[in-house]
């Protein structure tokens, strides 16, 4: 076990490695530059912002500059915000997508597991069905088509929500749902077809045996086995729910780091777009580091490999 | 257990039987009403889009400004958007772009993993554990922030955009067929060929192949609209295709910035692009179970 969250941290520490390479050289070898945008910008002062930065030294230097920075854990200050720090523009509006990623990961998880156990209990009824065309529908139909289209029904039409921003707890709600909407449908075919299996097995039918309620049954003795597809799924549909805020965000006008990081890019500032690549790139393999231990003490049957 | 028919991988005439087991699975996907509605619906979907814009009497570019954004009636089927532009070309034309990005970044996903995961699947031993580790590695990258990034510095360009999605989609092809020529290379009918001094080239691409058809054109049935949901979000970010032409997920953003008066705008591509991924979504599930193949992952 050791062995292997060693190797898997040598492993991601490689891989953030790479990212933070690739992303550094590549931002610089693109046209324009952070103050490329600015109007009236003399040649004169043009010259002292890059000093400032330190941006007239050459590009191996600053990129050993940035690592060992790094190292302090410091990503710099922003080019584009004057008088701010990468971290404490990170540190604003990460919270914010954190606390939409929450809700939106609750919401899915309680609807996906819910409909797909129904489906898979009673299967091939219409309960079945319902849940099953639920599935299809959340696979189907994406986010940006799902966002807007319940922004014009509930916001626009109905008046029961604020088309945008992100104020009261009501503005919580859309946004939550339109992001978890996308899960709950995996999440749910992943249950179905994970508690069918385990159903059919012979400890369920001990359990019967043994005059166990049908409800103790699933709660207790099959939805432990029956969810481990849904686990080895959270890890990618986490960082999915990361990266899929760059849409909700947009659409709701929400202050979050998604919004941030496309604007960045947008806008050259250099050190902001690798502050926000470097943090998305840590918490995907943090995450699935730890999707891959909890399999691991759910199912004593997955064997870690190095 | 399934019809005579069908070509088992131990049989060695299963090459010149090639395809019964495509008649096998078609006499299967045939019972399967919702698989066989999504073809359909792909079928009328993809003709519309390829026909329709020569039948209709206006271009995708043509404005009318004295109309502006009328509602659908009979002169604009589905409308016009705020420039005066027939809504119904402009969504046939996008729908070109949108199934085309589709295909072309899916045959991209598809050649690298296909022979990625044959040539790991095959040789194996270090070779494999090298190959494979790139890919574990490749899996942890942020790969949506890096196509972000591709389009918003090199970009809007299309063909880069189709490159990009491929480059991202063919990680799990390459598993998925690795873990197929491993099983099916200890076959006897593979070691015959060996014996025959076939060489390696043609046993991969001739002899395994073939015979695992089946999870392949199912991954790559899957793959088409996981890469036109990518094309439509970044569409949608305003990072794809660029104007005059139009994808439906440029419409779809269009049509959800002027929701409020113009809601049609909105409807009708969301409508299509949901329907269109729908039925491949059917297909693909009921191809999974005429192939009866257990699982797309791993």
């Amino acid at each position: 076990m050791l062995r292997f969250i060693t190797s898997r941290l040598l492993q991601s520490l490689l891989a953030l490695f790479l990212v933070i390479t690739a992303t550094f050289f590549m931002i610089r070898f693109v046209p324009g530059g952070p103050f490329t945008a600015e109007k009236a910008v003399t040649p004169e002062i043009l010259r002292n912002l890059e000093a400032h930065y330190g941006l007239d030294r050459p590009l191996w230097r600053q990129y050993l500059d940035y690592l060992g920075s790094l190292g302090r854990g410091d990503l710099g200050p922003s080019f584009k915000y004057p008088n701010r720090t990468v971290n404490e523009i990170i540190g604003d509006k990460l919270p914010v997508s954190a606390e939409l990623g929450a809700l939106a990961l609750a919401f899915a998880l309680v609807i996906g597991i819910t409909l797909g156990t129904l489906a898979a209990v009673y299967r091939n009824t219409w309960i079945d069905y319902v849940a099953s065309t639920f599935g299809m529908m959340g696979i189907s139909i994406p986010t940006f088509v799902v966002g807007p289209l319940l922004v014009l029904g509930l916001a626009i039409h109905l008046g029961w929500f604020n088309a945008s921003g992100w104020y009261g707890p009501a503005d919580r709600v859309l946004p939550a749902i339109v992001l978890g909407f996308a899960y709950a449908a995996p999440v749910s075919r992943l249950t179905r077809g994970g508690m069918l299996e385990i159903l059919g097995q012979d400890f369920i039918r001990t359990a019967r045996a043994k005059g166990a309620s049908e409800l103790r049954i699933i709660t207790r003795h099959a939805l432990r086995g029956g969810l481990l597809p849904v686990v080895s799924f959270l890890g990618p549909a986490v960082a999915g729910i990361l990266t899929g805020s760059f849409v909700i965000e947009t659409i709701f006008q929400i202050p979050g780091i998604g919004r941030e990081f496309v604007n960045s890019a947008f806008n050259r500032d250099y050190t902001l777009v690798l502050g926000t690549v470097i943090l998305y790139a840590v918490l995907i393999m943090a995450l699935n580091l730890v999707v891959d231990i909890v399999q691991a003490w759910m199912n004593p049957k997955v064997r870690l490999e190095g | 257990m399934s019809a005579p028919a069908t070509a088992t991988p131990d049989a060695p005439e299963a090459l010149e039987q090639g395809s019964s087991l495509g008649q096998d699975a078609w006499l299967r996907l045939r019972k399967n009403q919702l698989a066989v509605f999504g073809l359909a619906c792909l079928a009328v979907v993809t003709v519309l889009c390829l026909v329709g814009p020569w039948l209709l009497p206006y271009g995708y570019e043509e404005q009318k400004l004295e109309l502006g954004a009328s509602p659908p009636g009979a002169m604009h089927w589905l409308g016009t958007d705020t420039l005066g532009r027939d809504l119904l070309v402009r969504l046939l034309y996008g729908g070109r772009i949108s199934l085309g990005v589709g295909l072309a970044a899916t045959f991209v996903a598809l050649t690298i993993g296909v022979v990625y995961g044959a040539v790991a699947g095959f040789f194996g031993g270090k070779l494999d554990a090298v190959l494979m580790r790139i890919v574990d590695i490749m899996y942890s990258l942020p790969f949506p922030i890096f196509v972000i990034l591709l389009m918003v510095f090199f970009g809007k360009n299309i063909i880069l955009l189709f490159v990009a999605i491929g480059a991202v989609e063919w990680l799990t092809m390459a598993r998925i067929v690795r873990s197929q020529v491993m099983a099916v290379k200890r076959m006897e009918f593979i070691e015959a060929a060996r014996a025959l001094g076939f060489g390696k080239r043609r046993i991969i691409f001739r002899h395994i192949l073939p015979n695992i058809l089946g999870p392949i054109i199912v991954y790559t049935t899957l793959t088409i609209p996981a890469v036109m949901l990518l094309e439509a979000f970044l569409s949608f970010l305003g990072l794809g295709v660029q104007p005059p032409m139009s994808s439906w997920g440029v419409l779809i953003k269009d049509g959800a910035e002027k929701m409020e008066e113009f809601s049609w705008l909105l409807v009708f591509p969301a409508a299509l692009f949901s329907l269109t991924l729908f039925s491949l979504n059917f297909l693909g599930d009921g191809l999974r179970d005429a192939l009866d193949v257990r699982s797309s992952k791993d």
